[in-house]
């Protein structure tokens, strides 16, 4: 059997005294599309920025394409792309300036960048708008180009935090058809957060829940429906985590979050 | 290279994509030029030291030198806000590349902003030697160079704008009048003369006004010496701050 791509191991995050991420353990086969689940608050974006070099582990280990964040991070850096759950582009640049930007970080070779570029435009449909300053797009738009960006520097593994967040139907199935496309065809290995489980539970070839920092289940989606006895991903995600998605909850968290951050410095 | 590069080229497109930031940042050296290079002018003059214009001009320029430089720096800020700093940390570049690329270009916008002034002031009636144009323009580019590094290292430990006012208050402000840009070096007391001494704006307005046929009072080899390598450590120091940012 091959070498997980992502091998996590016991990996901790705590904030003072509040645990973000607790003792977490998971792997996550090449090539595979891994959807990684729960509430608000439940800790995905901190072990997503763990994951990514944002953010150093309290403790545990991680291990991408068998880089280790703590020897090697540039090598770790090399093997990810990522969409952020927040924006991350630049406003005053323009939409092509902005890729160009990151295929130049990436050092993707000119003539590479710039047919990459002019494609992954075009499958997010923003080709014609390449000259615009990104501050004159709206919410979608910015997504969109955000996630053409991840892909430009060909990474083996894509995170992608809340990826569909704010965008119509159209736009959600055809970003989602085109990552599978990818998937199949270059073997890019997704790992995603998402808080809409029909999206899951249609995209996903292995699952992990988390909430409260721990790991409730994994599996297929299909092997989680039967384990919870659910008709849909949605329903088992709710029985799973005895209630469903918790916003106000959430952001209270993330409050004493800042909080603390603000208290430490 | 590439990544010093596409940062330094970032920022000249933000500084000139932003007319007003342009046109705003030269309010402040000009009216120092106006009201002190007039104002203060005549008794400067009476005390035997001939035109104070002559003198308060390379100080004005290494002012708005300074207060570009160090805004550039401070605009790191911004980029955690607006969440672009997450491109920059998690790409796979060496800190110290994104750290030099990030300061020669706010260096590059504030040694712009800064031959504007230096115009601004000829207009005045600013007529300095210019036989060593290439060595002024050596010494703005460190100054400008060094309070970038400045601002981004400090920036690099801040998450929002709340602590702006302190910089500009406690550090920028001080920096500025503490240098000698506004009155001569010699004759200082003690205290006064010690404080300027350990300012390394000093070295760079004195190494300006030499270069523009005035008296130095460092002397240039110092100057030089001083800004180049305040410069590098700052970048280091930069560099290394940057890859302990955590988001």
């Amino acid at each position: 059997m091959p070498k997980p791509i992502i091998e996590v191991e016991n990996l901790t995050k705590k904030f003072g005294d509040f645990t973000a991420v607790n003792g977490i353990s998971f792997t996550v086969e090449k090539g595979c599309v891994f959807g990684f689940l729960g509430p608000n608050g439940a800790g995905k974006t901190t072990s997503i920025k763990m994951l990514t070099t944002l953010l150093k582990p309290t403790s545990g280990r991680v291990l991408l394409d068998g880089h280790d964040p703590a020897a090697d991070q540039a090598g770790v850096r090399r093997t990810f792309g990522i969409v952020f759950q927040d924006p991350s582009l630049d406003d005053e640049l323009t939409a092509w300036e902005n890729m160009e930007f990151h295929g130049v970080l990436y050092k993707v070779p000119a003539a590479l960048r710039k047919k990459r570029i002019e494609e992954l435009l075009k499958v997010v449909e923003l080709w014609d708008r390449r000259g615009d300053l990104v501050k004159q797009f709206s919410g979608g738009m910015k997504r969109r180009l955000e996630i053409a960006r991840g892909l430009l520097h060909h990474p083996l593994i894509l995170f992608l935090d809340e990826p569909t967040v704010g965008l119509d139907p159209q736009t959600r199935n055809h970003i989602w058809s085109y990552i599978k496309n990818l998937n199949r065809r270059e073997g890019i290995t997704v790992f995603f957060t998402t808080h809409y489980m029909e999206e899951a539970e249609r995209v996903a070839d292995q699952v992990t829940i988390i909430d409260h920092g721990r790991i409730l289940a994994r599996g297929t989606p299909a092997a989680l429906k039967k384990k919870a006895r659910a008709k849909s991903l949605e329903q088992a995600f709710i029985r799973l985590t005895g209630h469903s998605l918790r916003d106000e909850e959430a952001s209270d968290i993330e409050h004493l979050r800042m909080a603390r951050k603000m208290w430490r410095r | 290279m590439s990544t010093v590069y596409i940062m330094w080229l970032r920022q000249l497109k933000r500084y000139f994509r932003s007319k007003p930031r342009m046109i705003g940042s030269l309010g402040q050296p000009l009216i120092f030029l106006l009201a002190f290079g007039f104002g203060f002018g005549k008794i400067y003059s009476q005390s035997g030291r001939g035109d104070y214009l002559q003198f308060l001009a390379p100080g004005v320029i290494s002012m708005a030198i300074l207060f570009t430089s160090v805004f550039a720096g401070i605009e790191i800020i911004w980029d955690r806000q607006f969440g672009f700093l997450k491109e920059t940390l998690v790409a796979p570049v060496p800190r110290l590349h994104i750290m030099i690329g990030r300061t020669l270009g706010g260096a590059t916008v504030a040694l712009f902003q800064g031959v504007i002034v230096f115009g601004l002031a000829c207009l005045f009636g600013f007529r300095p030697e210019l036989k060593a144009l290439p060595l002024t323009l050596v010494f703005m580019f460190l100054i400008a160079v060094l309070f970038t590094a400045f601002g981004t290292a400090l920036a690099s430990q801040l998450n929002d704008m709340q602590s702006f006012p302190l910089i500009m208050n406690f550090l920028v402000m001080p920096l500025f009048f503490l240098s000698g840009a506004m009155f001569p070096l010699e004759g200082l007391p003690r205290g006064m003369a010690l404080v300027t001494a350990l300012n390394p704006l000093s070295y760079g307005v004195d190494g300006l006004r030499m270069s523009l046929g005035l008296a130095s009072f460092y002397g240039w080899g110092l100057d030089l010496a001083v800004l180049s390598l305040s410069s590098a450590f700052l970048l280091v120091v930069g560099g290394y701050l940057f890859s302990k940012i955590q988001i």
